[in-house]
């Protein structure tokens, strides 16, 4: 049974991976019959799975609903806000927006300040860079992703504060409703935490384990919600590095001597000090490497994980267009479902990695000496 | 590569959005929430430990019930011993008075009959005496009619009283 289930799978995979190489092999093929066809360009599904892993300043559900966002800039003569619809969804840079004296464009979902003068893009012919405009750097837009932390957000003080509500009847009963959803998932991150953390430290920490924890799950779970323009918050990198960094920062501030002492003694007593010396030259610094590469690894393991899944699943899809036919969507639409359960797996897997993580590392500094 | 460029807005939103999340949440979420688990967890705890200890209460009141009702089963039977005991010597007792009983009756009994009998000998001796005097009177009167006689019984009887 398992076998023959194996085995469908593998039929579809070849036929997919034969479906989309033919496409590519014609399109290689036949560029100037192509080119001869019609003026449009080929589909591009490698940009279209990138672009639309993006953040976005403006919420894309269908082409005739799009909802714009407001586009907030720090630029060097002060703040210059307005809405991403002056741009008329041109993301190619060729529609100008001039606030404050100032010329902006949109290239690629990043706002571009025109050079003095300069009367529209001009870009690179060889990478497609802007040349005469530079990027606004300090760009605090309310995007995609920060509508969808919003969203998150709100979501979450919703449930939990519904959730709590449960627990202040002043007769204690068996959890029911949403408590019955939330309890033991609340549990589970408790058991987590007093695991890897030893002692009754756990719950000092527990509050941000958990508020983490729900929140890149909700992010996850918003992304996988289709037409729902899924936003890419968890996918994003910006958002990991936030939440890496504020479990490398909470770490650092509650490390103890035997966390350090890890690092610069990781051999303790088990060697004389001149057998040390020559391999702490070595040892030592890969220690303190650890010590970044740690957060580091946490922040690219939910972002790569999750922008994976859009990207594979845009692919997926893409497959109709890159084929041109609709035919396809008999292969494509069941692969795009299979991989959106598995990217449901790995919603619920990402959240609890990056929680059980923040909570080993977190452990590993607070640890008292005992051994 | 866009993609893994990070963006200064959303660290910028990401962070304010995070941080009064946590404080909103641990404040009215997870601190009533974790209490209220916590409270329950002792709560189940103190019940488990409270079923144990009356389980083992339990269990001595159950041997101290088993010593008692041995203690009872013993105490009845000594107690039947004894009223065995007493009663075999009641009986004893009673079947030796009554015995001694009858034989003092038959002892006074043959008392009384060997008294009887010697008062019956008696007075039938002196009965027998006393018949034996008329009839020794009638005969002393014929025979004294003459006075050898009369001297030939005086001996005789003299020596009948002798023997006697």
């Amino acid at each position: 049974m398992n076998g023959s289930k194996y085995l469908i799978f593998r039929g579809l995979l070849f036929f997919m991976i034969l479906g989309s190489s033919f496409g590519v092999m014609a399109n290689a093929e036949n560029p100037d019959a192509e080119a001869h066809q019609t003026e449009e360009k080929p589909f591009e599904a490698a940009k279209h799975a990138v672009h639309h892993a993006l953040d976005a300043h403006e919420f894309h559900f269908t082409n005739t609903l799009v909802i714009p966002l407001p586009i907030i800039l720090w630029t060097d003569k002060g703040l210059v806000t307005f809405m991403s619809s002056a741009f008329h969804h041109d993301d190619e840079g060729g529609t100008i927006v001039e606030e404050k004296g100032m010329k902006f464009v949109k290239l690629h979902e990043k706002i571009y300040l025109l050079e003095e003068g300069a009367t529209e893009l001009q870009l690179n012919h060889e990478d497609h860079a802007a040349e005469n405009a530079k990027q606004v750097i300090l760009d605090f837009s309310l995007t995609k992703n920060v509508i969808t932390m919003f969203m998150v957000a709100f979501l979450m003080i919703f449930v939990f504060i519904k959730t709590a509500k449960f627990y202040k009847k002043p007769k204690q009963e068996a959890p029911r409703g949403i408590a019955g959803f939330t309890e033991p998932v609340i549990l589970f991150i408790k058991d987590l935490a007093a695991e890897n953390i030893e002692g009754d430290k756990y719950k000092k920490f527990l509050p941000y384990l958990l508020t983490v924890f729900f929140f890149i799950l909700f992010g996850n779970l918003l992304g996988l919600i289709p037409f729902l323009s899924n936003p890419n918050m968890t996918g994003s990198i910006s958002v990991t590095l936030l939440l890496a960094a504020f479990t490398f920062i909470i770490q650092m501030m509650n490390s103890r001597k035997t966390y350090w002492l890890h690092i610069f003694d990781p051999l303790g007593n088990s060697m004389g000090v001149a057998a040390k010396i020559p391999l702490y030259i070595i040892l030592v610094p890969i220690e303190i490497l650890g010590i970044f590469i740690k957060p580091a690894a946490l922040m690219i393991r939910l972002f790569a994980n999750i922008t994976a899944g859009h990207i594979i699943v845009i692919s997926l899809i893409s497959i109709i267009f890159v084929n041109e036919s609709a035919w396809w969507s008999g292969l494509s639409v069941p692969m795009t479902l299979f991989i959106s359960l598995l990217e449901l797996l790995v919603a619920f897997l990402q959240a609890y990695i990056f929680t059980m993580l923040s909570a080993l590392f977190i452990g590993s500094a607070v640890e008292s000496a005992h051994h | 590569m866009d993609i893994v460029t990070p963006a200064v807005g959303q660290i910028f939103w990401g962070a304010i959005v995070f941080l009064i999340l946590l404080f909103l949440l641990a404040k009215f979420a997870w601190k009533p929430i974790l209490s209220a688990v916590n409270e329950r967890e002792n709560t189940i705890k103190e019940s488990l430990d409270l079923a144990d200890k009356t389980k083992q209460e339990m269990v001595a009141l159950q041997a101290q019930n088993e010593n008692l009702l041995k203690e009872a089963r013993a105490e009845r039977d000594s107690m039947i011993k004894d009223a065995k005991e007493t009663a075999s010597k009641m009986v004893a007792d009673a079947k030796g008075k009554a015995k001694e009983e009858a034989e003092k009756v038959m002892i006074s009994a043959r008392e009384a009959i060997n008294s009887e009998k010697a008062a019956a000998i008696t007075e039938l001796k002196t009965q027998v005496a006393g018949f034996s005097i008329e009839i020794a009177e009638k005969l002393v009167r014929g025979e004294l009619s003459a006075a050898d006689k009369q001297k030939a019984l005086a001996d005789k009887l003299a020596a009948d009283i002798n023997m006697n």
